[in-house]
């Protein structure tokens, strides 16, 4: 074994963390796939040796030091193992997001200038092809899955397992080579770079130190207590920080197992196969789950329905205290434990949370009424907050002090401030070394005192020492006359209602709030099912009269909502249209993440904007569209401009 | 036994496509069927080689399906031959010419609703299981190991045909188009040496016709399946497949790669209609 991997203050790498578990934890179960209806186990030692088997490839390969490798495809073992062996070789591992197009791809490629490609499929073996003229430094792919692959000119394409076998037959050759490599690694060495998805410009390559990955991961294991024996479930993107820090940093930090789906469409009952004790989603993933739950119920039987009703009102009542350790009566404890029983226990078990110990929802705020619906069954579903250049953990809730309305208190080792115009700044082990190749967007982010701005508009409670985002600082504003104007507030509640998928508020500089509404194709959709209402498609239900009735309460119920705030009060939304068409990520209206981008919004619908403005009853438009394959089309339309009722604010009320 | 000197008996031969494809594996000798009176197919004779697409064309009552039913053995025609791998079929039950290696779909999709997707893709092994009723039932040795090799190749075509996430859901609850795609699956689990399917995309939307094309190019492509099908969407069968044959009321009017059939007037006419200036 090569020891001198391990210092006398822990293993400062990716790989000497491997080496640490695959002596410490042999026999564990590290990464698990299923794969041809059976799930599949490779030890940590068995990691351990895929890994290097794979490195000795890439030397072979004539991987040098420095030089990065791009790994594309969904979450695999086999790419995360990729993802290890890079570091192994001294290289740099940069996960893609898989469902970027052609030219998305080219230009991360082209940005690192990635040498060796390690991709999941033909899809993705497609689509470098496409674009590979455009990358002068990229030589090599590797793919997992052969299929339809055979007949590709292999000259610059290997199969995964050809390359591991290619490692073990020149071992000798390269062994010390490789181990020279990895002793050279320490906390300053690069572990990987991430592109971050970027709401404005060009994708940013986020470098992140060994220092970065391994500091995060042991301080949020200890924060939640993570233990070996936990198990999770690696479904999110492998582009996405994340991923990297749970399927690899926290994996080889606590040496607990990690799951990889069948496949993207399997993940519900993979989840409930495996029962992650360690969980992570978007709160879209709750959401999505919440609504499958609730239309099912719609069609149970009277009896069914009364008991889930009963007991889920009795579940909202006392579930989060129970959960938090609170005093509840007996009574309430005994018809909750019967809940359990009866609706609350199988109900976790057909949603895959039987187990889940600690479960983390980030990314954009959830719906309170989510969020309580989860906790309220039982399951510890906490909120963080974080991002790329912090290695996620900027803020998390600890046990007992969870609201839907804060993102928690200061992870260990995190220093937070906040900014004169609200902008939340934060200095901590993990905040990141650079933005690869662009030191003014890296001087403008981070400060010389090693502080980075979020970009987040926040203030920290009084009391409880809670942080609580509002809104993106640059997309605060103010409106014509003077008042805040903070959209993602508004937005936010409106996406709470089931019936909505996203908003896009109007209003910075303008004398009142407009909003662009997409429906949720599931939520209206099952609504028109069982109320015999027809429709061919997205377009056609959206524009409904009762499904716009519908919106237009909904619109007006968050106008009350936010006329409570007395800073936010001119916020509400005088006007709406409910769109033609979902903002897609592929039209580039959504990041990948799936963040509003508000200027290519503004710019592309800019006609339906100035309608919102004068006045009128309707407006006709025409929209383009590019489909999966790349291909555009247009989509034309009529949409109808209504009015919300708003409520009088008493800000103007003082004011006059 | 002895062997007709058809035209091009050679080894192998290559597509316009560039694509070579093998030798002759099954031929049909004039082949004559009747219902009574009707003549269904006339005096039809055509081969398939090795490794190649081949699509039978048609009006409406060209006699296609038939065609289909013939070599799959389910209706033995009154007159001609029918040769695979080299020797001329005896009449024989569908169960056996399935057993030599012919596996089909079917045009109304006949899958055992009330079970699972994996179970009827299980079925798909049953003319390959050689243990007994007795050792069946037992589930002991020869029995289990036979389940677990079939179980392993069923698994290995849900994969590739990516029906993971629906193996256990009953196929009653499936829509059409998932359930075309199980038809698919069970005739692969039988791992044919010919596949024969009675119109693939029937029904189908764009994007489904686009996954089933796909499909069928991977099979031929990575199993080396001869595939036989009949299809009504004319795009799809000139994309797909190395060579056509054109029947119309039961009569052959036309064989060759795409280009030639497209550009063959009697085609044109017939199956296209005639123009009218």
């Amino acid at each position: 074994m090569a020891k001198p991997l391990t210092r006398a203050d822990g293993p400062q790498s990716v790989p000497a963390l491997l080496h640490r578990n695959a002596s410490e934890f042999a026999n564990a179960p590290a990464y698990r796939e299923k794969e041809y209806g059976i799930w599949q186990s490779w030890t940590w030692s068995q990691t351990r040796d895929e890994v290097e088997a794979l490195a000795l490839g890439f030397l072979e390969l004539g991987l040098d030091e420095g030089d990065f490798v791009a790994v594309i495809g969904r979450n695999r073992p086999y790419l995360y193992w990729a993802m290890m062996a890079a570091q192994m070789a001294g290289a740099i591992p940069v996960p893609l997001y898989q469902d970027a197009n052609a030219e998305e791809m080219a230009y991360v490629m082209g940005h690192c200038g990635a040498r060796i490609a390690v991709v999941g499929d033909q899809e993705q073996v497609d689509k470098i092809i496409e674009v590979q003229a455009q990358l002068p430094d990229f030589e090599r792919m590797i793919y997992l899955d052969p299929r339809g692959l055979r007949k590709y000119d292999h000259s610059k394409l290997d199969q995964y397992s050809a390359v591991q076998e290619l490692g073990r037959a020149n071992r000798e050759k390269h062994i010390a080579e490789l181990e020279a490599r990895q002793a050279k690694l320490n906390y300053d060495s690069t572990g990987v770079m991430l592109y971050t998805s970027g709401t404005t410009g060009k994708p940013k390559g986020v470098v992140l130190s060994n220092r970065n990955v391994i500091e995060t991961a042991k301080s949020s294991s200890e924060f939640d207590n993570l233990k070996r024996n936990d198990e999770i479930l690696a479904y999110l993107p492998m582009a996405w920080v994340g991923d990297f820090i749970f399927s690899v940093g926290q994996a080889l930090w606590t040496g607990f197992c990690t799951n990889c789906p069948e496949n993207a469409d399997t993940m519900h009952v993979d989840l409930r196969e495996i029962g992650p004790t360690y969980y992570f989603a978007p709160p879209r993933v709750f959401e999505t789950q919440l609504t499958s739950v609730m239309i099912r119920m719609e069609d149970a039987s009277r009896f069914k329905k009364w008991l889930f009703d009963t007991f889920m009102a009795h579940a909202r009542k006392v579930g989060p205290a129970v959960l938090d350790g609170k005093k509840v009566s007996f009574m309430d404890r005994a018809k909750y434990a019967l809940g359990e029983l009866m609706i609350y226990g199988p109900l976790k078990n057909t949603l895959g949370f039987s187990r889940v110990r600690v479960g983390y929802t980030a990314g954009e705020a959830i719906g309170p009424e989510i969020f309580d619906f989860y906790r309220s069954l039982g399951i510890n579903l906490k909120q963080l907050y974080g991002q790329t250049e912090a290695t996620v953990f900027i803020t998390a809730q600890p046990d007992g002090e969870v609201r839907s309305d804060t993102v928690g208190v200061t992870c260990p080792g995190v220093e937070l401030k906040i900014a004169d115009n609200g902008e939340v700044f934060y200095r901590s082990p993990g905040v990141f070394v650079e933005y690869y190749k662009n030191p003014e967007s890296t001087a403008d982010t981070k400060d010389a005192e090693g502080w980075v701005a979020t970009g987040d508009a926040g203030f920290i409670e009084e009391g409880s020492g809670h942080l609580r985002i509002i809104d993106r600082a640059k997309d605060v504003g103010q409106m014509a006359d003077g008042r805040l104007f903070a959209p993602k507030y508004v937005e936010n509640k409106l996406k709470f209602f089931p019936n909505i998928l996203e908003a896009v508020v109007f209003g910075n500089q303008r004398n009142e709030c407009t909003a662009f509404i997409n429906i949720d194709l599931t939520a209206v959709g099952n609504w028109a099912e069982r109320n015999n209402i027809g429709y061919a498609s997205y377009q056609e239900l959206a524009r409904h009269p009762q499904v716009m009735d519908t919106i237009q309460s909904h619109v007006e119920e968050v106008n009350r909502s936010v006329a409570e705030d007395e800073m936010l009060s001119g916020c509400q939304v005088h006007r709406f249209v409910v769109l033609h068409k979902e903002l897609d990520a592929d039209d580039g209206e959504l990041t990948r993440t799936r963040k509003v981008r508000r200027k290519i919004i503004e710019e592309k619908y800019a006609d339906i904007i100035t309608a919102l403005y004068d006045g009128s009853k309707q407006v006709s438009t025409e929209t383009e569209v590019t489909y999966e394959d790349g291909r555009k089309g247009s989509i034309k339309a009529t949409l109808e401009i209504r009015d919300a009722a708003v409520q009088p604010t008493s800000h103007k009320m003082a004011a006059e | 036994m002895e062997r007709d000197s058809v035209k091009d008996q050679a080894d192998s031969y290559v597509t316009e496509d560039g694509r070579t494809i093998g030798p002759t594996v099954m031929e049909m000798k004039n082949i004559t069927l009747r219902f009574g009176g009707v003549e269904a197919i006339k005096d039809i004779s055509f081969d398939i080689r090795e490794g190649e697409i081949r699509a039978i064309i048609g009006p409406n009552g060209a006699g296609k399906s038939s065609m289909l039913n013939v070599i799959s053995g389910f209706y033995v025609p009154q007159e001609g031959e029918v040769w695979y791998k080299g020797a001329q079929r005896p009449p024989m039950k569908p169960y056996q010419v399935a057993q030599q290696g012919i596996a089909r779909t079917f045009q109304n999709i006949a899958l055992f609703e009330g079970m699972s997707v994996l179970d009827n893709v299980m079925t798909g092994r049953l003319t390959q299981m050689k243990s007994g009723l007795l050792a069946q039932s037992l589930w002991k040795g020869k029995a289990e190991r036979e389940e677990v090799e079939n179980r392993e190749i069923a698994e290995k075509v849900i994969d590739f045909l990516e029906i993971q996430a629906i193996r256990k859901t009953p196929v009653a609850r499936l829509p059409y188009g998932l359930k075309k795609r199980v038809e698919l699956a069970r005739a692969l689990a039988a791992e044919p040496t010919i596949l024969l399917l009675d119109e693939p995309m029937a029904g189908m939307n764009v994007e489904e016709k686009e996954d089933m094309s796909r499909f069928i190019l991977d099979v031929n492509d990575e199993f080396g399946t001869t595939i036989a099908l009949i299809e009504h969407d004319m795009g799809v069968v000139m994309d797909l497949s190395d060579r056509v044959v054109v029947m119309d009321y039961g009569r052959k009017i036309g064989d060759g790669s795409p280009h030639d059939v497209r550009n063959n007037q009697e085609v044109i006419d017939a199956y296209l209609g005639v123009a009218h200036d």
